[in-house]
């Protein structure tokens, strides 16, 4: 059995992505039990110098045009290769519009098993244990990491991308990709984000509303609040896939990362894919009717009540508070 | 244009998750299901393209509790062919297992584009959509938010993070994993969905064995334990609006 733990690193535009960090700190941990190496993957067309902070023993550098840009079927392909020939105890990925492409199609593809939304691996004696956060946050699952080999997908919150950082560049082999004309997937141009009038990343006080808001009239109260503390409103998925607030007011896993002093939490869950992108905040206040909510795991304060009738008495006592 | 649209149903979050004895499941008794919320953005993602050229819709799901109503709304939203399948489903389903039964269906039906919900919040094992298509040996694309269907191909907008969006060209027949259709799944009033009832035929086909191999086995489930909790301000809104106030300024937000 090959003790090693592979990563696939993940990057877009010259830039690598957090979550390569995060499972470059699981992979060391999990390597520590089964007494094998670090191994990182990096595919890409011109990105060597990517190689040089990787907290891995070894990075297997795959150049190739073809990963100029992120395809689906070049990864799937390339990697097909690679984990066939090496078998290694486990493979990473990020839980990720990347990884996401590419590791349950290889499962199928290479009959490995697959665990995702993985958020910790840790050791029971010499077996490895997965914790994966399912339904929302609501629920962990916990399980024997299959073995003799398995791959993973990594969510955030397990591990800190600081850990996957190396001060010494980690030694580089290259290795041929495999034939990748006649690609079925490719990208043609990006979109970049939207600019907007506010960048919430910046906002020090930031009134954010979810589906509990249930309608686009009751925006205004959200607003309203907003003006009175001197903030903006920024929004969960939900709300901007309505069309309700614009996507540059998105706060999450697909939009932006926030930390402001004050995070005014209104009827939002609190699912990973939210709450991944809120842990800076100074102050995270909550207020949602479900007392399980899992937001109320990360703010300092909360309040189960309706936020439709709690939006207009608090915006006429802020009000009076600022004279 | 022939589309296909795989859905699951899974638990409503809304609903206390009550997990059963053996602690391997959620207690079948205190379970709410609804449709995965990504599904239904497939759903509408086939129906607007249906309806901006031509082509028929058909909606493929599990026969279990409650999938009947799921399936007419499809049909009242505008999907042309609805398809239970048939099988042991009670003990639950992990979605390698689904995935093969889905794969072994929609190759009779040799459609051009499969679209399914990038993901759902129960998966564990990864989504259904990358393992559908590499049963039926094609392209997969997932968190798009925009479908445009071309000669021979299809445009589509593939969401990064941070807001920016890739606009692919994804080789057909190929499946697409829906983030958000393009538009937010339309309201569908129940009178028309009674009436669908009345004129739309539910197909029924056997699903194939479940093989569940991919996933992980004896898993146990848990509800986590945070290390710390929001300090809950009692009281009705003119209450807790004040405690807010207090809040807010020791805080030097106010
Ligand atoms: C690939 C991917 C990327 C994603 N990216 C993001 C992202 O960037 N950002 C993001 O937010 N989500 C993202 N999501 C979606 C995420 O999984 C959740 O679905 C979403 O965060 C839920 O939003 P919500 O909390 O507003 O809605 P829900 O989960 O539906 O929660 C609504 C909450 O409001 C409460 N409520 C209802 N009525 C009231 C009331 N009157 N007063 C008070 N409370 C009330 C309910 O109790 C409930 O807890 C992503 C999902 C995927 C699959
Ligand atoms: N190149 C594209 N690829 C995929 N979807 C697109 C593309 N261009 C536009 N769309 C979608 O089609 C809808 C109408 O676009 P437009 O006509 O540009 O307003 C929008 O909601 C977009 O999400």
């Amino acid at each position: 059995m090959n003790p090693d733990i592979y990563v696939v690193i993940e990057h877009l535009r010259r830039q690598i992505s957090d979550i390569s960090y995060v499972m470059l700190a699981a992979a060391r941990a999990m390597a520590n039990v089964t007494g094998g190496q670090v191994i990182a993957l990096l595919l890409g067309h011109d990105v060597e110098p990517l190689a040089s902070d990787l907290a891995a023993d070894q990075v297997l550098y795959i150049e190739h045009p073809a990963f100029a840009d992120f395809s689906s079927d070049a990864y799937q392909r390339t990697l097909e290769t690679v984990i066939k020939e090496r078998s290694p105890r486990a493979v990473l990925f990020g839980d990720t519009t990347i990884g996401g492409d590419v590791a349950a199609w290889l499962s199928t593809r290479l009959g490995l098993p697959l665990v995702s939304a993985c958020r910790t691996v840790r050791a029971e004696g010499a077996a490895l244990k997965f914790v994966s956060q399912i339904c929302g946050g609501k629920l962990l699952a916990e399980g024997d990491l299959p073995a003799p080999s398995a791959l993973v997908m990594m969510v955030p919150g397990g591990y800190k991308p600081e850990q996957g950082h190396a001060a010494q560049s980690p030694e580089l082999v290259r290795l041929d990709a495999p034939t990748l004309d006649d690609l079925h997937v490719s990208v043609k141009e990006y979109i970049e984000p939207a600019v907007g009038d506010v960048d919430i990343a910046r906002e020090p006080i930031l009134v954010s509303i979810g589906r509990g808001i249930q309608n686009q009239d009751n925006i205004e109260l959200a607003e309203e609040l907003a003006r009175a503390l001197g903030g903006v409103v920024c929004a969960s998925r939900p709300v901007i896939d309505q069309g309700w607030l614009a996507p540059t007011r998105l706060v999450g896993k697909s939009g932006k990362a926030v930390k402001p002093k004050l995070y005014f939490a209104l009827g939002i869950s609190g699912a990973p894919e939210h709450t991944e992108a809120i842990g800076d905040s100074e102050l995270i206040i909550a207020v949602n009717t479900d007392t399980s909510a899992p937001i109320f795991d990360l703010a300092k304060f909360g309040a189960s009540i309706d936020m439709l009738d709690l939006l207009p008495v608090l915006t006429e006592k802020v009000q009076q508070a600022k004279g | 244009m022939n589309l296909v649209v795989p859905i699951k149903m899974v638990p409503d979050l809304v609903e206390e998750l009550v997990i059963d004895a053996s602690g391997t499941k959620l207690d079948p008794e205190a379970l709410r299901l609804k449709l995965n919320e990504f599904d239904d953005h497939a759903i509408e993602q086939a129906i607007l393209l249906k309806e901006k050229g031509t082509g028929t819709v058909t909606v493929v799901a599990p026969d279990i509790e409650g999938i009947d109503e799921v399936l007419f709304t499809a049909a009242a939203k505008g999907a042309d062919r609805l398809v239970k399948l048939t099988g042991n489903w009670q003990r639950g389903v992990n979605n390698h297992a689904l995935a093969r039964v889905f794969a072994n269906f929609i190759k009779t039906l040799r459609p051009e584009l499969i679209l399914t919900g990038v993901q759902a919040h129960n998966d564990l094992d990864g989504a259904v959509g990358p393992q559908l298509a590499e049963h039926l040996g094609l392209p997969y694309v997932g968190y798009v938010s925009g479908v445009i269907v071309c000669d021979g191909s299809v445009q589509i907008r593939k969401e990064f993070p941070g807001g920016l969006i890739a606009e692919m060209q994804v080789m057909l027949p190929a499946v697409l994993g829906i983030q958000a259709a393009e538009k937010p799944p339309r309201y569908v009033p129940i009178s028309k969905i009674r009436a669908t009832m009345k004129s739309t035929n539910l197909e029924k086909f056997p699903a194939m064995e479940l093989e569940t191999a991919g996933a992980p086995l004896s898993v146990r489930l848990f509800q986590p334990q945070a290390s710390t909790r929001a300090t809950m301000i009692e009281g009705d809104a003119d209450t807790v609006a004040t405690r807010l106030v207090e809040i807010l300024k020791e805080h030097g937000v106010l």
